[in-house]
């Protein structure tokens, strides 16, 4: 598989230059690091671990083996409702692109993890703060059918403020969209694994994010439907420090497993590992004698 | 402050006016029908100005209308209609009102969202803000008319879902997520109908349907005007300017083809004839479904596959 330039950039871990902008100041504990330092560190603050917000190209970087494949990287966004606020909507996508060196909010492709081959997205909050439009739910939709043509696994890392208001319903249906792809890739037998990090919220929670086999988060990372501030205002009070934290949403029974990112590629073998059955022809009902159609 | 019932009330001194009138001209001898002809279209023209052309703000103030029919309307408006409540596991959420019924003859899942007419049933309602649970029971029924081949019709009408401790607790983002999951492969037929707001994901979770139809004069929406505002611009107040720009009129979504049919109101609103309104979406919904109904469950899925999956707005080349 070809490697793309910014994933051979990141392996060959060029010795930065000495000078102030290689210096980051944790939002957690204000503990000043070096950036290399914290690359090298999956993007943890060794002082108090909190988890840095990771672009996407980073994280891919971290996760696979050594090869990653692009889909859909060329889809661009229409401007479908004309929109202007203070700036015309094809500016802020523009600046977005230029600021955060993406296309768009979620980069998908093909890849391998510990030597498993799998369909993985990675969503980027740096891109219209992660939100859905119509083309992250294209390419999350187009990333579902390819794996269920290749068989193999897929992986989606969540990062997003929910559905991109820019985009009006076009956006929201977008869930729709992506929940239909989800659900013919599982019910053909496909094994999907999503990872929610910080912060995953809206729409792009209550769909696909929350329809995976088995659904992972960061650790401390913020997880919910509504908004913080929309529920304060609502009911008028302040909200508990770990209100829609992985943490509390895992006490709750909502997902399976909180991680430490230092862990989580390990972890995400292992579940690999287990689902290497899953990618049978047919979810397995076909191939039984005369099925009778039961609904549980 | 509803902007529609503000402009209504002089419609409204103007029509008890004739109305009296027309009781005086009957005791009276003295011809009057003169007058009563000429009030009677200078009410007919107020009317046309205020409701022939609404902005979008209006349209989302008609949608809100304290009179427009709800949810248990249409459900009463069915032949027959009976109740089945919960979600088995936590609790009864009456945002949501569903089960079985017959349409026209024919037996169906009804589930509707209920916003409640006065202020106890707003809050024995919930403001027709679902729960998780009340997804969780929308679940159950779209999995129970599956299992005995009855077509599933929604009404929806919801500014959006529950923004509270309990539901984020009780998972709102798995329950919304799982009843489009539900949607998605359903074997029976699905129409949805928008009949006020439709207001985000709270709202979408009923409306993954075969057909989906929409009145005049609702609205359906990614966020609800105040929230887009507040999310955009930290100022709920600009709900106008945020109803404005998101294109959440049936006319927009027509054009989108996010909504295959938009059934016309009453010039006045919904609320100005609800029975007949209530009789015109019950007849398209049933139209809907002579269509589907003979369609076999797979090509039903698939239908429903390629229908929500052409819908975008992407440039370059794809693939």
């Amino acid at each position: 598989m070809p490697m793309p330039e910014w994933l051979r950039l990141r392996r060959a871990q060029p010795v930065p230059a000495e000078d102030s902008a290689q210096w980051t100041k944790c939002p957690k504990c204000g503990t000043m690091i070096y950036r290399p330092d914290l690359a090298a560190n999956a993007w943890v603050c060794s002082t108090c671990h909190h988890h840095f917000r990771m672009h996407a190209f980073d994280r891919i970087s971290m996760l696979v083996d050594s090869d990653f494949t692009e889909i859909g990287g060329e889809m661009l966004p229409g401007d479908p409702l004309g929109w202007t606020d203070k700036v015309p909507y094809p500016q802020k996508l523009a600046r977005d692109r230029e600021k955060s060196k993406l296309t768009e909010g979620v980069v998908c492709g093909f890849a391998s993890i510990g030597g498993y081959p799998v369909a993985l997205g990675v969503m980027d909050f740096n891109f219209r703060g992660g939100t859905m439009g119509t083309v992250v739910g294209e390419r999350i939709t187009q990333l579902f059918e390819r794996a269920r043509e290749r068989k193999v696994p897929c992986v989606v890392f969540t990062a997003s403020g929910g559905a991109r208001m820019e985009e009006g319903m076009l956006a929201l249906m977008q869930m729709a969209k992506t929940t239909l792809a989800v659900r013919r890739f599982q019910d053909d037998g496909g094994y999907y694994l999503s990872v929610l990090t910080d912060p995953t919220t809206g729409g792009v929670s209550a769909s696909f994010a929350f329809q995976a086999d088995v659904i992972l988060a960061e650790a401390r990372a913020a997880i919910g439907f509504a908004g913080r501030r929309v529920i304060e205002q609502t009911i008028r009070q302040k909200l508990p420090d770990n209100f829609q934290t992985a943490e509390f949403l895992l006490e709750k029974g909502a997902i399976d497993v909180v991680v430490e990112r230092p862990d989580l590629k390990n972890l995400l073998v292992r579940l690999l590992d287990y689902g290497v059955g899953a990618q049978r022809p047919t979810n397995g009902r076909a191939s039984a004698p005369a099925p009778t159609e039961t609904h549980p | 402050m509803n902007v529609i019932v503000e402009r209504e009330k002089g419609l409204l001194e103007l029509e008890q006016r004739i109305d009296q009138l027309k009781a005086h001209a009957s005791q009276q001898p003295v011809d009057m029908s003169a007058e009563i002809r000429a009030l009677e279209a200078k009410y007919g023209q107020i009317q046309r100005e205020i409701f022939g052309k609404m902005t979008p703000w209006q349209r989302v103030n008609m949608a809100r209308h304290p009179k427009r029919p709800l949810g248990s309307d249409y459900i009463a408006g069915l032949d027959q209609f009976d109740e089945l409540h919960g979600d088995r596991h936590f609790r009864d959420d009456h945002a949501i009102v569903g089960g079985f019924a017959k349409l026209k003859g024919r037996r169906v899942m009804a589930i509707a969202q209920d916003k409640g007419r006065d202020t106890k049933e707003k809050v024995f309602r919930n403001f027709g803000m679902p729960s998780p649970e009340g997804y969780r029971k929308v679940i159950r029924l779209v999995r129970l008319a599956d299992h005995l081949g009855l077509p599933v019709v929604t009404f929806i009408d919801t500014s959006g879902a529950d923004p509270g401790i309990g539901s984020e607790e009780r998972a709102q983002s798995e329950a919304i997520a799982q009843s489009l999951y539900e949607l998605a492969d359903a074997g029976v037929p699905i129409v949805a109908t928008v009949i006020g707001e439709g207001g985000s994901g709270g709202a979408l979770a009923l409306a993954l349907a075969d057909r989906v139809l929409m009145l005049e004069h609702a609205v359906y929406s990614v966020a609800s005007p105040e929230g887009a505002a507040a999310i955009l611009w930290g100022d709920a107040a600009r709900a106008e300017e945020a109803a404005t720009r998101l294109k959440l009129t049936s006319d927009d979504l027509l054009q989108f083809g996010i909504v295959d049919d938009v059934i016309t109101e009453p010039l006045g609103g919904a609320h100005r004839d609800a029975s007949g309104t209530i009789g015109r979406v019950l007849d398209a919904v049933d139209g809907a479904l002579d269509a589907l109904v003979p369609v076999p469950a797979d090509e039903l899925r698939d239908r429903r596959y390629r229908k929500f999956r052409r819908i975008g707005s992407v440039t370059g080349a794809t693939g």
